[in-house]
């Protein structure tokens, strides 16, 4: 199945499209409301922290563990700078 | 003034996600050459310009930042004497034998200070296989490379109680500080240190969390390099954060943006020449933007809330 983008939600039900292989974080900086800040889209400084409450997606990068534990990871907690997604995305700001 | 004391900032350790990419981002971007690999894996690197061993180190890790940093100081003598200097201010130091995990490095020490960095000391390094001429010299043996970064010259640390950490670059490195930030409290908000005539070899911004890195600063040759890395970071795609702008605070030009591990990396040309008999230059906090920032006026959040 090919699609030319994905939808991504966000928690103030705001939501932009991303398209396949692009990182989630880079598809956000075209959106207005864009609820978080822009670091180094290189998974290493952490601002772009979210967790994924449903879809699939692929990592396209390492991310720092000092910002994503192993449990924080199987809680669904990622750096949206280093995911492309899969499927359309629910997003959510929430600690673990 | 003479230089017989903390002579600069001669060796970084950083550790990163992605050691290829990364890699690759130091050599054919910034423009620096390989030197080695440890037996461990680690990369070791130096400009064009730098005559000793390496001065970069790459760590691959599973958190991006900083490992540490280590000072040249002029002489044995001189890291004799600063050695039990520091453990006279109470930070406990080891010992790194002779060559051991940095090719070419001999006997450092080693301590952490109070904003969680380690530091470290040495005075004598091997001379690199390629160095700059010296007979007759021309000005580079080989065209630099992409960026093209002249020296490892300067970085800056975000930790806890940066006033002691000043006082310890001032009383045991026998540094000096030509330029500071105080909060409306007196206290310190941040502080550019430097051994030498250039304007910073270290700067440290207060904060709650130890061991951050801000940046590692490289040395361009003017302006112009720096709209040439401008043209690089668009070209290749790289994470720009901030510029190309001015620091009133040292006078430098100036471009900071990501390289592919998070690392936070600075390049920066001109800068005013420091002398410790010069008067301090003192900002206040409400006109930090406009010193950090000479031609925008004004803070760029990311600048001061993003650390590695
Ligand atoms: S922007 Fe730095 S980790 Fe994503
Ligand atoms: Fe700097």
């Amino acid at each position: 199945m090919t699609n030319d983008h994905f939808h991504i939600r966000l928690p103030d039900g705001g939501a932009f499209t991303c398209r396949p292989g692009e990182s989630v974080l880079a598809a956000m900086q075209r959106y207005e409301n864009a609820p978080i800040r822009y670091g180094c889209f290189g998974g290493g400084c952490g601002v772009c922290r979210m967790r994924v409450v449903s879809g699939t997606y692929h990592q396209l990068k390492r991310m720092s563990r000092a910002h994503v534990t192993v449990d924080c990871e199987r809680e669904g907690i990622v750096l949206m700078c280093c995911i492309t997604p899969l499927s359309d995305l629910t997003l959510a700001f929430s600690a673990c | 003034m003479a230089l017989n004391q903390s002579l600069r900032p001669g060796l970084i350790q950083l550790r990163v996600l992605d050691l290829d990419e990364t890699l690759k981002f130091y050599k054919d971007i910034l423009g620096m050459d390989e030197v080695c690999r440890t037996s461990d894996g680690r990369v070791c690197l130096k400009t064009y310009d730098e005559f000793d061993h390496h001065s970069v180190t790459l760590r691959l890790a599973d958190e991006a930042g900083l490992d540490y940093v280590a000072f040249k100081v002029a002489s044995n003598e001189t890291l004799q004497e600063m050695v039990k200097a520091t453990e006279q201010f109470g930070y406990t130091v080891t010992e790194v034998p002779a060559d051991s995990d940095q090719p070419g490095y001999g006997k450092r020490y080693r301590f952490k200070i109070c904003t969680g960095h380690t530091f470290e000391l040495y005075s004598e390094v091997a001379l690199a296989e390629k160095t700059p001429g010296t007979i007759n010299p021309d000005i580079w043996n080989e065209p630099p490379r992409g960026m093209g970064v002249i020296r490892l010259d300067h970085f800056l640390l975000y930790g806890p109680n940066i006033e002691e950490a000043e006082r310890y670059c001032t009383e045991v490195m026998h540094m000096y500080v030509p330029e500071l930030c105080n909060k409306p409290d007196g206290k310190r908000m941040a502080t550019w240190i430097t051994g030498s005539n250039k304007p910073h070899d270290l700067a440290f911004v207060e904060y709650d969390k130890p061991g951050k890195i801000h940046h590692v600063g490289f040395l361009l040759q003017d302006w112009n390099h720096v709209g040439q890395v401008a043209d690089l970071i668009a070209i290749n795609r790289l994470k720009k954060d901030i510029g190309p702008t001015r620091h009133a605070i040292t006078r430098g030009q100036t471009i900071y943006f990501w390289e592919p591990s998070g690392n936070r990396i600075e390049v920066y040309a001109g800068g005013y020449t420091a002398y410790p008999d010069n008067p301090q230059r003192v900002w206040d906090v409400d006109h930090l933007g406009r010193g950090l920032f000479y031609y925008e006026g004004e803070i760029i959040p990311s600048f001061l809330e993003i650390v590695t």
